[in-house]
């Protein structure tokens, strides 16, 4: 079988968990489709994944009621080995990246990390990853009697649901106390669109002068498009935004429709969390930035001139 | 306690990386430090330097004759002594962790420090494994840490904000920026880290074997359209770019 481990988040199955099961299936992988649901309190979560897979594994246990890397591991490799999975796959988010690692070690298995491709030739299976920030494309392949895989964000499409949902059943885990103790948690809550799942991004980077024009242009272009919030390390370094609005290989890798970058350079760490998106607009008063490289619409100008006209424009 | 801190070597961020005969071609390439590992580094220096028992603090690299110079920049940094494990093996991160569990056994290491995610192999990895080899907790992507005796407090990123925690060594933490500012090695520190220890060893005594093989890497750039808009009447600009995110590129309703 091919085992998923669900991703969600606000009580809500993550779109990952249904680009997982589309690298499920084109993996060419045999066996069901299995997802195994790990927290507390996850029936919604439960129902939405068996809506896309043949079958769920439910754990639902007061130790897993939040998330924890050697927890999520020991659990993840159990079912693994009771169920003979052959193919383990993990989402490829910050928390995913963190314990996938542990269950392949677990498992005896090789890792493929972060794979934007999935296809099986004779016993191997191949994955295609970004290397060198991003600026390769990198083949790789692994076989074994299992095999564990993280699947990149945004890369495959979301499934659609099944005609009939898959069954559920719940599980029994053997957990290990949790040896790190979380003694606060800040949560960066945004009411906007969490960036690795937007359509659209508006990110500000330091060409945008200060915190209140960020709130004025990059929040007021974002608002009117729909569109999440994303910042550059140098806006982050300032103060003026959270890290979780990051984009770049020291923040997060993003791939929407259109990436729309305002008063930013484009320098290579930048480019490596967004460079993959479909359309990129850049405004940028330096006709010689980086960003109009790989711009696929770019406009020369100052954004305190363009960004307001874009705002009206776009209430129309 | 003891200090393991990992170093890998990898293209400067601003150099060009060449494809050859289906891999990446590093000759003549400017290679440095990751910069994610020398967060680690000076990490370690710090704890030190705060008081935080710390007896020694070990480099280690495995890779290529090159590789000495990023172990180089190590201990010109200000840490003890270096061990190169040679080798022009290409060891993915699940293979490398059980080297690097095994020296970390051998030396009694009580905290390994590494990069959050290598420039090179853009993996997040080898912490993580690394860990479980060895039945240790990990913390990752830690940008604030203090040490008191066997205690880690500190704070580190995760999927939707960041968390404060507590954990005992030993362990493994991986690093990144906001963490600290990697100190430049001085001159004088530069020419007495040519007399510390740079101990080679070989990459048979740990029996280790990849797991992942490379088929292929290409470069591959998405053809960009690289149109411009006039931006000098800015609501002029702003129509076309719109009309152009819609009825061309079909990307807003
Ligand atoms: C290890 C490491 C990791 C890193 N990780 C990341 C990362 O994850 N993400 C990231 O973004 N960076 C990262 N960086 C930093 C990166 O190298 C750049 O420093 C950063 O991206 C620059 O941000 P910026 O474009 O906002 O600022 P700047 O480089 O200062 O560029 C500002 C731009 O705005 C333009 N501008 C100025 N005024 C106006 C105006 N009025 N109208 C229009 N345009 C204007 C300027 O022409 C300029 O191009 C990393 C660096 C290192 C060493």
């Amino acid at each position: 079988m091919i085992l998923i481990v669900a991703e969600y988040a606000g009580g809500k199955l993550a779109k990952s968990t249904l680009e997982m099961v589309t690298a499920a299936r084109e993996s060419g992988r045999e066996g069901p489709v299995t997802v195994l649901v790990l927290g507390q309190g996850t029936a919604e979560i439960a129902n939405a994944a068996a809506a896309v897979a043949d079958q769920v594994l439910v754990a639902d246990l007061p130790a897993l009621a939040t998330y924890n890397a050697e927890l999520w591991a020991a659990a993840a490799a159990q079912i693994a080995q009771e169920g003979e999975a052959h193919t383990v796959i993990i989402g490829g988010s910050r928390s995913g990246r963190e314990y996938a690692p542990r269950v392949a070690v677990k498992l005896d298995a090789p890792y493929l990390e972060d794979a934007i491709h999935l296809a099986s030739t004779g016993t191997a299976l191949q994955a295609q990853r970004y290397t060198y920030l991003a600026r390769v494309t990198e083949t790789v392949e692994a076989e074994g009697p299992v095999v564990v895989v993280s699947v990149k964000p945004g890369a495959f499409a979301p499934a659609a649901p099944l005609a009939a949902a898959g069954e559920q059943y719940d599980v029994e885990l053997d957990l290990p106390a949790a040896r790190v103790e979380v003694t606060g948690r800040s949560v960066e809550k945004t009411s906007r669109v969490a960036l690795t799942e937007a359509d659209v991004i508006v990110t500000g980077g330091r060409g945008v002068g200060n915190p209140e024009n960020f709130s004025l242009y990059v929040e007021g272009l974002a608002d009117r498009l729909g569109a999440g919030v994303g910042a550059t390390r140098a806006v982050v370094d300032a103060g003026w935004r959270p890290y979780a609005e990051q984009v770049g290989q020291t923040g997060k890798t993003v791939q929407p429709k259109a990436y729309v970058a305002l008063g930013v350079s484009g320098a290579v760490q930048h480019l490596s969390g967004m460079g993959k998106s479909r359309y990129i607009v850049a405004i940028n008063k330096d006709a010689e930035a980086p960003i109009f490289k790989v711009a696929d619409y770019g406009i020369v100008g100052d954004v305190n001139q363009i960004v307001p006209a874009l705002i009206e424009a776009a209430r129309k | 306690m003891k200090i393991l801190t990992l170093v890998r070597q990898v293209p400067d961020a601003e150099a060009r990386v060449k494809i050859n005969a289906g891999s990446v071609d590093l000759e003549g390439t400017t290679l440095v430090i990751d910069g994610m590992d020398e967060y680690g580094v000076e990490e370690a220096l710090r704890l030190r330097e705060g008081g935080g028992g710390v007896e020694e603090i070990v480099a280690l690299a495995v890779g290529p004759k090159r590789v000495e110079d990023a172990l180089r920049t190590a201990l010109a940094m200000g840490v003890d002594r270096a061990i190169h494990i040679e080798t022009g093996e290409l060891l993915d991160p699940i293979a490398l962790s059980r080297i690097v569990a095994q020296v970390a056994q051998a030396e009694g290491a009580g905290l390994i420090l590494v990069g959050g995610q290598e420039a090179d192999w853009d993996s997040q990895a080898l912490g993580a494994a690394t860990a479980e080899r060895l039945g240790w907790p990990q913390l990752t992507w830690t940008n604030e840490l203090q040490l008191e005796g066997d205690r880690l407090t500190g704070r580190h990123d995760v999927d939707d904000g960041n968390e404060s925690f507590r954990a005992s060594l030993p362990a493994v933490v991986t690093t990144q920026q906001g963490l600290n500012e990697p100190r430049y090695p001085t001159l004088p520190n530069i020419m007495k880290a040519k007399r510390k220890e740079l101990r080679k060893d070989d990459l048979a005594t740990y029996g280790v074997q990849p797991t992942v093989r490379v088929v292929n890497a290409e470069i591959q750039t998405r053809a960009r359209l690289n149109r411009m808009i006039d931006g000098k009447d800015p609501q002029a600009a702003a129509e076309q770019l719109l009309d152009l995110l819609r009825n061309e590129a079909k990307v807003l309703a």
